[in-house]
């Protein structure tokens, strides 16, 4: 693999953890979903070019599946959710974005700080790849923490799926089988969580989580 | 030798005598991407001269402070921006033109500016003063991360250095730099007070900075100061396409059609560069002051971010 092959996939990878940290800054709900779909894209076009670079035809077809599920069905659904739960003005501040973004960068420097020792032996292309992998993983993770909305929860949680094809494409020798039922248990999966978000809707009028919390007799 | 000197000494005046003109061809290109025909691309000029005329005026209470400030704040713009290598490297200057030492000529400048609008004691300058300090507390370290990106990569502080090795071959793309770029970037629309941190054609008590502060100043005082605000544009715009496209420039010691070439580029680069910005300004609205910091921070954060990706790669290179 040349020099080139290598910088253009770590700038594909760089920049799916760049585009997390937008995701993270974003606080309204449709801007959330535009680039919850650019997401997807820079992933479609990283895994693609794993798949070029590594000589691995069926990495294209993971590819494909990342952009029209996640880059096109997914967002549109969740941005037909939003509209018909009537919450698309909805700016959420549960953590102001700065020390959000500041957690986001300790938790870039505890994945790079983890995945280099662990994986000395490896090339410095997978190293890089799972570092960055795991950095979308934990971001995701700081999402799903930071906000409130149900509908921005479901979207960490794909972010997060979208950092696990990321570490599967880098690591060579995952079975389209394993990739393809991810796809389709994450795609599932949205559907079970859309089904919820109207259930939670009708009960507490509400897509906050912190309706929640009564019924579990949290509330203060 | 000399041809450094001369290299240096033309330098000096090009960007000085271009500034206007960019400010000039920015605000025309506004102008049409508005429906209106606008003003002369040389009205900048025109204004100047008619500033440079008229009388100061200068407030009963206001200390020598006041009038020494925008001398020396036009000084050290005008020197940080000589300093950036525009059409060729290699100037006399190179060994001391460190992108630190700009940090620090800008933010001298910055300094006595706001120390200018407080002079007086008029409640807009104290306004303007109090903002510009809240910004340039977020812009400055961002800017500092950048450089810090910018000269981790390419093992040198000096300008012409890192011109000279994005030019070579070891450069190659990285995430790191791309990073760095969008923080300079966004660096530079907040110290030029580009619209959507500032708007320079307002004069609406609630949203200005850099025009709170100015709002004393007037005939050769203001002319000294608009000048310097226009270099100041044209500085980080040269920065930028020196270090990000370095393409085109001519190298010290080449010769006359090198040069031809190098001016060349460097005015198609500044007419792109002018054009970007100005199709971003038309595009976006502006904020509200109290979100600058939101977004001077992703700067900071992103050039924070830039300089560990970076070690993520020099250890694998």
């Amino acid at each position: 693999m040349s020099a080139l092959d290598t910088d253009i996939a770590h700038l594909l990878a760089g920049a799916l953890v760049l585009v997390s940290f937008l995701l993270l800054y974003q606080d309204r709900i449709l801007a959330l979903l535009n680039f919850f779909a650019l997401h997807a894209c820079v992933l479609a076009l990283s895994v693609a070019w794993q798949a070029y670079v590594q000589h691995a035809p069926h990495l294209f077809i993971t590819a494909a599946i990342a952009l029209l599920f996640k880059g096109v069905i997914i967002p549109v659904a969740l941005y037909r959710i939003v509209v018909r739960l009537g919450i698309h003005r909805t700016i959420e501040y549960a953590v102001s974005p700065g020390p959000t973004m500041l957690f986001g960068i300790a938790l870039v420097a505890l994945s790079i700080v983890v995945m280099m020792p662990v994986t000395a032996a490896e090339g410095a292309f997978v190293r890089e790849d799972l570092a960055f992998a795991l950095s979308v993983v934990l971001l995701g993770f700081l999402m799903m923490v930071t906000r409130r909305n149900a509908v921005s929860q479901v979207i960490g949680f794909m972010s997060l799926e979208n950092g696990l094809v990321l570490a599967a494409t880098g690591a060579r020798g995952m079975p389209l089988v394993v990739e393809i039922s991810v796809g389709f248990s994450v795609l599932i999966a949205f559907i079970v969580v859309g089904i919820f978000l109207f259930r939670i809707r009708e009960r507490f009028d509400s897509v906050s989580l912190e309706a929640l919390d009564m019924s579990r007799g949290e509330s203060s | 030798m000399t041809g450094e000197w001369l290299t240096q000494a033309i330098q000096a005046v090009l960007v000085l005598a271009c500034a206007p003109l960019l400010t000039g061809v920015t605000r025309k290109i506004r102008a049409r991407l508005l429906r209106r025909r606008g003003a002369s691309v040389i009205q900048p000029y025109r204004d100047l001269l008619k500033l440079i005329r008229k009388e100061a005026v200068v407030a009963e209470n206001a200390s020598w402070l006041f009038r020494v400030a925008p001398y020396v704040m036009f000084a050290s713009t005008w020197v940080a921006a000589a300093l950036v290598p525009t059409f060729a490297t290699g100037l006399t200057f190179s060994a001391a033109a460190d992108l630190i030492v700009i940090v620090a000529l800008l933010g001298t400048a910055r300094f006595l500016l706001a120390l200018a609008g407080l002079d007086v004691g008029t409640s807009f300058g104290g306004i303007g003063s109090s903002r510009e300090m809240m910004f340039a507390s977020l812009a400055e370290p961002a800017m500092l991360m950048a450089v810090f990106t910018l000269s981790l990569f390419a093992g040198s502080t000096q300008l012409s250095s890192i011109s000279t090795y994005m030019l070579g071959p070891d450069a190659g793309l990285s995430i790191s730099i791309a990073l760095a770029l969008i923080a300079l970037v966004i660096v530079a629309i907040g110290e030029n007070a580009r619209i959507p941190v500032d708007n320079p054609a307002t004069h609406l008590e609630l949203t200005m900075v850099h025009e709170a502060m100015i709002l004393e100043y007037s005939g050769r005082h203001l002319a000294v100061i608009e000048t310097a605000a226009s270099v100041k544009l044209l500085l980080y715009l040269s920065l930028i396409a020196c270090v990000f496209v370095p393409w085109g420039t001519a190298v010290s010691g080449a010769g006359l059609l090198a040069y031809t070439i190098g001016v060349v580029a460097y005015a198609a680069k500044l007419a792109v560069l002018g054009f970007l910005l100005v199709v971003f300004e038309t595009a976006i609205a502006k904020m509200r002051v109290f979100r600058v910091p939101d977004f001077l921070g992703v700067a900071l954060m992103l050039g924070l971010l830039g300089t560990m990706l970076l070690f993520v790669s020099r250890v694998s290179r």
